[in-house]
Formats: structure tokens, C-alpha cells, sequence
């Protein structure tokens, strides 16, 4: 990176760390924690509309709807999530090459599973087998999304069902003695309300989609955790210029302190934001408020 | 090779006992049942004994960060904030290569390196702080007529605390308590995966569904597998914790219990 660094040994401490921190690998390892914000930035909006579709079925009318919209939410309360992540990971990639495949070799007679083994014809390989690196990182990257958005979908499902029941049966008493059909009632009367309700749950959510961005690293994803482990290994001085012993420790200290200072401003955002919603509002937190100012 | 054989070779393998090696190839669906279940030992162990052992600690901070006092106050709430914060993942990294350094220095921390004593200290650590804040969160909720009461029977200090605040603490906290536990068994399948190594394959219930998956390429049967058994532990944990839950209130009329309410408020 600097001119003076072409000779790491000869360094003082300042220096050398500066030489040290402004490799190239090093410069992958900062992109890494652009990747977990990229992660965070597509999986929350993805997750919540999965959240709200979950939750509009599971209070659905039509009852097969609403059993698949409560065993969706059950689900994944009753295991772990990393057992989801694992899952999905191979079986949302194995589903996908097994489409591709029905469609475009109609004609191919051999079992797809033989044995240990998944086949499925050239043509229908995600990717395929000719394409770049980076379309394969970014489908690794892409199942890794969905597999959050689907886990995360259930839990933020299970935050907006309990915020919908939780708004006044008046209120939609209300809406119906004004001749509003159920579809109005729920999008203009149920769906503006049911926020401030949620929040508290979806601001939690959000701390623990946070907590779970390492997880990408089990999906085999080289993020901030793969590089973390790569970087702090023991180097000798015959394979680089800056050789040092086993600093994994001191890496994992820094993603901690990220991890902290990250769940920390959230938290004050969020802080900032409930304040703001509950502001006028007929709920206990609305109403200390009210008796704050009077 | 019957099933009974299957059972009898495997059932206690992640523990070290029967068979050495795992199956190579052609599983059936009995030694994969086995196998899992047999992984899950692990889970309970850690789950039971950092449950166990971080519930005297949670008390301990929640009384501690509702302090008074800033020097008890702020260590209590530092502690909380450091393992609530921050990703279990990356605390079970963290731990593991901060003890194998320590072992370069200090023979004693041998042990720590290996998973069953290394990484039930990081859950006692993790548990006892957000049992911690649950159980501070408790604390501020014990409505004022029972402190009242205890004062105006001349209770103070100890008994106070142990006969009055304590059980009403825990009766409050309980709901949240359980949700804690649930997760926190979960959590636990997270230790394998986390640089803490698995020794002669001797790994929990993730582990070998995660064996089978990788040597199969299927994840549809062991996944579903290890989900079963989990759901089983979760149905177990809820029968147990609302059985203890309809002690704590059974002073009460029925109205005024309190409820169990599962929500998914408390994940690492």
C-alpha cells in the first residue's frame, strides 16, 4: 500500500502495522464486512414480506392456508436454526438443479440419485460448470440469502401474527359497521396500526439477524469469519513478507467489538424509533409519555 | 445387521463407547436414527449442566445489575451487554483460541481447548447473562405490595430476599426462563461447528446429521431426523418447565397465574 513497504523486516511497530493491516488479504477480509451488511441490507425486507405472507396465511380463512401458515411458523421455533441453515443450504440447490433438469433434458433416463451421488444432466448444473467465479460466489451468496430470508421469514411471521391480533377487535368492529368488506378492513385499518405492536418484536429480530450473520461462514461463504480464521493463523516468514504467530484471538477480539459496537447502535436507533412511533398513541408506553410532557 | 445390532454398536458411540468407526457407506435408516441420537447425549449434557450451573449466576447478576451500588451496577451490566451483544459464534471462536493460547503458556488449560469443558463455560457464561437480564427484568416487576408486606413483617436482608423477592422473581421470570432454556439447547449444536474440535468423531446430534448429509448428499432424511429429536427435547423442556411453572404459582388463584407465553424473544 505505501511506498515504504517494500521491506517489511526492516519496520518499526507503527509501521510494519500499517504495512501489515493494508495487504491485499487484508483488504478481501474489510470487503468480507461490506458482504454481511450487504447480507443484512437484502436478507430484512426479503424476510418480511416472507414474515408477512406467513402471517396473513396463518390467520387466513381457508383452513389448509392456515395450517401451512402455523406449521411454517412452528417449525422453526421448535428447531435449531443452524439445522435450518445447513439444510436449505444443499436442499434449496439440489431443488433447483432438479427443476432445471425436468425442463431441459425431458429425456434423460438415468436416476438422478445413484447411490451417494445427485446427477443431473450438464445443461441444468447451477451454475454451470463453464461460468465465472464470481456467478458462483454470488449463487453461493444468493442461497445463502433465501435460506436466511425463509428462517428469518418464520420468526418475523410469528412477530407480525401475535402484532396483528394484537390490535383492537374495535377497531375492525369499527371498520365493518362502516361497510368496509374484510380485505379493506385488514389493509387500511389492520395493516397501519399493527406496527407499533410489532416493533418491539421485529427491533429484537433485527439484534438477532445481526447475531446470525456469522453463520454465513457455515454456508461456505468466505466472510468476515473465514478470513478472520485465514489472516490469524500462524504465518512463516517463507510463504509472506509479514510473518507472525497465532493471532486468531486478536481477530475474533476485533469481530466482537464490531459485532458489539453494530448491536449497540442499533439498539439506540431503534430506542429512537420506538419513542417516535409511540408518540400519540393509546398504548401504556404512549400514554407514560403523554403524562411525561403534561 | 439387525437394527438391535445397530442400536447396541452405536447408541452410546459419541459418548466412546461400542463400535470405533462410523459407517462407510450404504446407511440405513436405523443407523442414522441411532447415530443422531445418540449425538444428542452431547446436547442434553451441555444444555442440562450450563442451564444448571449458570441459574445461581443469573440470579446473581440480575440482583447485582438492579443494584444500588455502582461498582456491584456496572460490572452486572457490562457482563450482559458483552454476551448479549455479541454473537455466540464467534464467543465460541473467540474462547477456543483464547484458551489454546493460554495452554502454550499454562499446562492447566489443557482441558479448556477440548469442547466439553471449554464450550459448557462459554454457555454458562452466555446463559447466565441472558438469564441475567430476564431475571433483572423480573426483579423490577415484583409488584410493590409484597416488598411492602415483608417490611411490615419485619423482614430485611436474607430472609427477605429468600422468602419474598427470590420466589417472586422466579415466578415472574419463568415464562421468559423457559424460552431461554429451549434456546439455549438449540444453541447448543452450535459447539461442533465452531472450531472446538471433535475428537476420534465423537460429536453431537448436528454433527452426525451433518456426517450423513455430506456422505449421502441427501439432506432430506438426516435434517428431518435431527428436527424430530429436537422437537421431542423442546416438548420435553415445555412439559417440565410448566410443570415447575404451576408450582411457583400455586399460591395464586387461577386468574392471576402466570402464563406461559412461548415467543422466540431470546436468540444468540
Amino acid at each position: 500500500m505505501f511506498s515504504y513497504c517494500s521491506d517489511p523486516t526492516t519496520l518499526s511497530t507503527f509501521s510494519w502495522f500499517s504495512c501489515y493491516l493494508t495487504t491485499g488479504v487484508h483488504l478481501s477480509f474489510y470487503i468480507s464486512f461490506v458482504k454481511v451488511l450487504l447480507l443484512l441490507a437484502v436478507t430484512a425486507p426479503v424476510a418480511l414480506s416472507f414474515g408477512f405472507l406467513g402471517a396473513m396465511s396463518a390467520r387466513s380463512r381457508i383452513l389448509p392456508l392456515s395450517w401451512v401458515g402455523k406449521t411454517y411458523i412452528a417449525l422453526v421455533r421448535g428447531i435449531p436454526d443452524i439445522a435450518f441453515f445447513l439444510f436449505f443450504v444443499i436442499a434449496l440447490d439440489q431443488a433447483f438443479e432438479w427443476i432445471r433438469h425436468k425442463i431441459k433434458c425431458p429425456d434423460w433416463d438415468q436416476p438422478i440419485r445413484q447411490g451417494a451421488d445427485f446427477i443431473v444432466c450438464p445443461e441444468a448444473k447451477l451454475p454451470l460448470g463453464s461460468s465465472a467465479q464470481w456467478i458462483h460466489e454470488s449463487y453461493g451468496f444468493a442461497l445463502a440469502v433465501i435460506t436466511f430470508a425463509i428462517v428469518f421469514g418464520a420468526f418475523a411471521a410469528n412477530v407480525l401474527f401475535g402484532a396483528m391480533r394484537a390490535v383492537p377487535r374495535a377497531q375492525i368492529e369499527t371498520a365493518e359497521a362502516y361497510g368496509m368488506t374484510h380485505t379493506q378492513a385488514f389493509w387500511r385499518v389492520l395493516v397501519p396500526q399493527m406496527w407499533v405492536y410489532a416493533l418491539p418484536g421485529l427491533s429484537n429480530l433485527w439484534m438477532v439477524l445481526i447475531k446470525a450473520t456469522p453463520l454465513l461462514f457455515l454456508l461456505g461463504i468466505e466472510d468476515i469469519v473465514y478470513w478472520a480464521r485465514e489472516l490469524g493463523g500462524t504465518k512463516t516468514p517463507k510463504f509472506t513478507a509479514y510473518p507472525h504467530g497465532d493471532w486468531r484471538m486478536w481477530y475474533f477480539i476485533a469481530l466482537l467489538v464490531f459485532y458489539l459496537t453494530f448491536t449497540r447502535f442499533s439498539e439506540v436507533i431503534l430506542e429512537r424509533l420506538m419513542q417516535r412511533l409511540t408518540h400519540g398513541q393509546a398504548t401504556s408506553g404512549g400514554e407514560a409519555q403523554r403524562k411525561e410532557t403534561a | 445387521m439387525s437394527c438391535l445390532q445397530t442400536i447396541q454398536d452405536y447408541g452410546l458411540r459419541s459418548i466412546g463407547i461400542g463400535e470405533r468407526l462410523l459407517p462407510k457407506d450404504s446407511f440405513t435408516l436405523c443407523e442414522q436414527f441411532t447415530l443422531i441420537g445418540s449425538g444428542l447425549i452431547w446436547n442434553i449434557y451441555f444444555g442440562v449442566l450450563a442451564l444448571a450451573t449458570g441459574f445461581f449466576f443469573a440470579t446473581a447478576l440480575g440482583v447485582a445489575k438492579g443494584s444500588a451500588n455502582a461498582w456491584v451496577r456496572k460490572p452486572a451490566e457490562w457482563f450482559i451487554f458483552l454476551f448479549r451483544g455479541s454473537p455466540l459464534f464467534i464467543q465460541f471462536f473467540f474462547a477456543y483460541f483464547l484458551f489454546l493460547n493460554l495452554k502454550g503458556v499454562y499446562p492447566f488449560f489443557n482441558a479448556f481447548t477440548s469442547a466439553w469443558l471449554g464450550a459448557l463455560i462459554v454457555l454458562f457464561l452466555n446463559t447466565a447473562a441472558y438469564t441475567g437480564e430476564i431475571f433483572y427484568g423480573a426483579l423490577r416487576s415484583i409488584p410493590k405490595g409484597d416488598t411492602e408486606a415483608a417490611d411490615a413483617y419485619g423482614m430485611s436482608g436474607w430472609p427477605r430476599f429468600r422468602r419474598i423477592i427470590w420466589p417472586t422473581m422466579l415466578r415472574l421470570a419463568w415464562p421468559a426462563y423457559t424460552n431461554e432454556a429451549i434456546f439455549l439447547f438449540h444453541a447448543t449444536t452450535l459447539v461442533y461447528f465452531s472450531s472446538f474440535p471433535t475428537w476420534r468423531q465423537k460429536g453431537d446430534a448436528l454433527y452426525y446429521a451433518n456426517y450423513f448429509a455430506d456422505k449421502t448428499f441427501n439432506p432430506f432424511i438426516p435434517y428431518p431426523i435431527l428436527a424430530m429429536y429436537f422437537i421431542m427435547l423442546t416438548l420435553v423442556i415445555v412439559g417440565l418447565f410448566g410443570a415447575i411453572n404451576k408450582h411457583l404459582n400455586r399460591h395464586l388463584p387461577v386468574e392471576r397465574r402466570v402464563k406461559m407465553r412461548f415467543r422466540m424473544n431470546i436468540m444468540r
